[in-house]
């Protein structure tokens, strides 16, 4: 039998946009008290839909002085602002118990991808080892 | 990694509550403070928040998505302070009045509450982060 090259499937993408969004979250709920800042997300399936072309946007450089340009593209895409339910009189946008819940959703999956990892990683060692 | 990001944006955070207690508990210590003259009375201090971009990718992987808190300065309120007819207090003026600050206490202990919860959520988003960074480096051992 051939081990597939993409053995982990989706969830090694899975982990950097959780990762990411963890830290899309995180900076929500560190501005709950912040006036004017507009509470941010990503997308998580438009994300994975995305993924082919995360890191394929470079700049193109016909002369040597040209900068190559950083790629900017981080993985899961433009982060979208949300939609608040109740929107507060100093502008702010961020409600702490919906960030939290998604804080926590987020977590949990971040947990399952990574699970899903290590139980790949023990199946081939347990197929190595012949025990 | 934003993982590692979580801990400077949460920090800064807490920094910025943890000022704003303390402004809060001068202004409740201050809240009966009386003086000779308006200008010389307490004035409640107030601390202005804004976000902090991109301060956290000196690292070179700048992403938009780390944005912390820094404390803008700290206000004055500028409510009048209120006028005592006290004649007999030794810091009373010709007419017979003290003036106490402007503090308004239950305005203080709203701020102290929403301050006090702003902090416990970013302690407990360090802590998630922590374990979620503490199972990665884990990542396939056996068992």
């Amino acid at each position: 039998m051939r081990v597939s090259p993409d053995i982990f499937g989706n969830h090694e993408l899975g982990l950097m946009v959780r990762a990411r969004r963890a830290g899309v979250l995180a900076a929500n709920l560190a501005n709950a008290d912040t006036p004017n800042y507009k509470a941010r997300d990503l997308d998580f399936s438009s994300a994975l839909e995305a993924s082919g072309a995360i890191s394929d946007l470079t700049l193109a450089t016909t002369n040597s002085a040209h900068l190559g340009g950083a790629d900017r593209a981080q993985p899961g895409g433009d982060l979208k602002y949300r939609i608040p339910f109740q929107p507060s009189l100093d502008g702010n946008t961020v409600e702490t118990p919906i960030e939290m819940a998604a804080f926590s959703e987020n977590a949990v999956r971040y947990q399952a991808s990574l699970m899903f990892i290590n139980r790949t990683i023990n199946a081939i060692e347990t197929a190595l080892t012949g025990q | 990694m934003s993982l590692f990001q979580i801990f400077d944006v949460s920090g800064s955070a807490m920094t910025a509550q943890s000022l704003r207690l303390n402004t809060t508990a001068s202004n409740l210590a201050n809240a009966e403070s009386v003086a000779g003259n308006p200008r010389a009375a307490y004035k409640a201090r107030h601390p202005i928040f804004a976000s902090l971009m991109n301060e956290f990718g000196a690292t070179g992987d700048e992403d938009e998505s780390a944005v912390g808190v820094r404390v803008l300065g700290i206000v004055e309120s500028s409510a009048p302070a209120l006028v005592r007819y006290q004649p007999d207090h030794p810091m009373a003026d010709a007419k017979g009045n003290v003036y106490v600050s402007n503090v308004n206490s239950i305005e203080e202990m709203t701020n102290m509450i929403a301050a006090s919860r702003s902090f416990q959520s970013n302690v407990e988003i360090i802590n998630t982060s922590r374990d979620l960074l503490l199972k990665t480096i884990t990542m396939g051992a056996r068992g």
